[in-house]
């Protein structure tokens, strides 16, 4: 139970309350700083740039296929039926009634606008995020797979599972990630893509580099972390699970796994939260992931205070609600 | 029931130990045989033995017949019929009490759900505590948590029960509890090796009882013959510390 009212301070109430008081002092005060700066240095802010690059209205136009004439112009309620006609062909079009460009009998040639309609599109900042959230996803799915195979590698007596895991670990630990997205883009990239096109298949695209180098990276520290779980585990659960004539295999899943894996939760979803936060790296080899569509979105509207704010918000809504979710998880399991 | 030959185990780590020296012994289908000795005496490496949780260097165990030592062996089914009850409990903490004990009814035994279930609320009738079917292990008392793990181990239709100390983690007043399950056991003809250094329960209970010391069996005999006539020095001095 956590009950903040029977926590007593160290210090009278006046003086905590002071103390409050120069945190917020603090925080306003570095706020303040950075926007003298930009009033110093003559920044314009221009936030109201900045929703249209989450969503916005798309102009979508409808033309003739044929030159002719209107021959009907049909509205039924939110929709309008168009219908242009010459002496060999007659072609209907089913349009959004909201702007409706022509009247019967009308002249249309060939290109002409019939009508208008608007439609919400995603902005490239919501796509960039769906394809940070979705490399994630990926890279953190494998991730855990990759880990739970090499925790389990690594602590096998058979030489060849174990000195594979511990080649592995050490070998992706001991390379910054940068060059690792580096070499699984452009070396096993175009060794794989080249390849395929030699087959006459189709290439993969970056995307699934992207995700692989990530998985790759994580799962050596997940296989750590996952290592560290099941060591954890008191030797008597495997005992106990043995005596009773589990198998090995058996005994992990059913007993040792499950436990393990709620231990390693907090370790877990910090490695995963600096997944996310790397997957940001992703953008060089041309993922536009959200920190390559804030650049490019920087590039035409020239805000850069505002979009690299609005990116980092991001992140932190991000890596913020994954570590709730994995509180919640814990708080589901917990088994008192 | 159990028949070992000239069974010999030594430790290296930490430092060399042998742990269990030259030890045969058998047992009968239906004996209760309590296996008494000072600590580091071999006697619940012996006991782990029987279900090779250790691995003996030499010798021969047979359990039921089946040489538990030969590498064609299939030890899983082995340890399905010799239960094993472990001083410091080992229940399943992420898993419900009845989950505990449907698990390897489940998993091993491929029970169906509803069979392991019923199995599991006859056993916790019997052990006193059918009314903590769906606490978890956490929240029970030592004693508690001990009966659970008998019945788990009943669950499998064991013909052996191993006992491996199972009241020497228990707080004072929860021991007779304990004790009282495994009387109850003993009566109804279940075979079992108890590791305890409760004297009382071997008077009472035990068939036959068996004193190691230094890795060795260094006496065997009936009760009575113990604790009134012991004849070696090592067992008079033991029993002299301890009664």
């Amino acid at each position: 139970m956590n009950n903040k009212s029977n926590t007593r301070r160290s210090m009278p109430p006046w003086k905590y309350n002071l103390w409050v008081g120069v945190f917020f002092a603090i925080l306003f005060s570095v706020f303040m700083l950075i926007y003298i700066a930009t009033i110093r240095i003559e920044y314009t802010w221009s936030w109201y740039k900045v929703p249209s690059t989450f969503l916005n209205r798309e102009v979508i136009e409808i033309t003739s296929e044929i030159d002719g004439k209107v021959a009907q112009v049909d509205r039924k309620n939110d929709e309008a039926v168009i219908t242009v006609e010459n002496e060999t062909e007659r072609k209907s079009y089913t349009v959004p009634a909201e702007d409706i460009r022509v009247n019967q009998g009308d002249l249309i040639y060939y290109g002409d606008t019939l009508a208008t309609y608007r439609k919400w599109r995603a902005g490239i900042i919501l796509q960039g995020l769906w394809i940070t959230l979705k490399c994630s996803l990926f890279a953190i799915i494998f991730g855990i797979i990759i880990g739970v195979i090499g925790g389990i590698a690594r602590i096998s007596d058979n030489p060849a599972l174990k000195w594979s895991a511990i080649s592995y670990v050490e070998l992706i630990r001991g390379s910054p990630l940068l060059v690792q997205i580096f070499i699984w883009y452009f070396v096993l990239g175009t060794m794989i893509n080249q390849l395929l096109m030699s087959y006459g298949m189709k290439e993969i695209p970056s995307l699934w580099y992207g995700v692989a180098s990530l998985a790759c990276f994580t799962g050596a520290y997940v296989t750590e972390i996952v290592r560290a779980g099941i060591q954890s585990i008191h030797r008597g659960q495997t005992e106990a699970a043995r005596s009773l004539g589990m198998t090995y295999g058996q005994c992990m899943r059913h007993v040792v796994l499950p436990q393990a894996m709620r231990r390693i939760l907090p370790p877990l979803a910090g490695q995963f939260i600096s997944l996310i936060k790397d997957s940001s790296l992703l953008g060089i080899i041309a993922v536009r992931e959200l920190l390559k569509a804030t650049r490019e979105v920087v590039t035409t509207q020239l805000n850069p205070f505002e979009m690299f704010f609005t990116a980092a918000a991001l992140y932190l809504v991000i890596t913020f609600s994954l570590s709730m979710f994995v509180q919640y998880l814990e708080r589901k399991t917990a088994t008192t | 029931m159990i028949d070992a030959r000239n069974v010999s185990k030594t430790f290296f780590v930490p430092h060399q130990v042998k742990a269990l020296v030259d030890v045969t012994t058998k047992i009968a289908a239906g004996e209760v045989v309590v296996v008494i000795g000072p600590s580091g005496s071999g006697k619940s490496t012996f006991l782990r033995c029987l279900n090779h949780l250790e691995i003996a260097d030499e010798g021969h165990i047979l359990i039921d017949g089946i040489d538990i030592l030969d590498r064609k062996t299939n030890i899983n089914k082995v340890r399905a019929e010799v239960g094993m009850v472990f001083q410091s409990f080992n229940l399943f903490p992420h898993k419900t009490v009845l989950e505990n004990i449907t698990l390897a009814q489940r998993v091993v035994r491929k029970r169906p759900k509803e069979e392991a279930h019923a199995k599991a609320m006859t056993l916790l009738e019997k052990v006193g505590i059918s009314d903590k079917a769906n606490a978890f292990p956490d929240n029970l008392s030592g004693g508690q948590q001990q009966r659970v793990a008998i019945a788990r181990a009943l669950a499998m239709d064991p013909k052996v029960m191993l006992f491996d100390e199972p009241t020497s983690a228990l707080d004072p007043e929860m021991i007779g509890e304990v004790l009282d399950v495994m009387k109850t056991l003993a009566r109804e003809g279940m075979t079992m090796v108890v590791v305890t250094h409760e004297m009382g329960f071997a008077r009472e209970v035990a068939d036959r009882v068996i004193f190691m010391d230094d890795g060795a069996i260094v006496e065997v005999g009936t009760p009575e013959h113990f604790f009134t006539a012991p004849t070696h020095d090592r067992t008079k001095l033991f029993l002299s510390q301890i009664l």
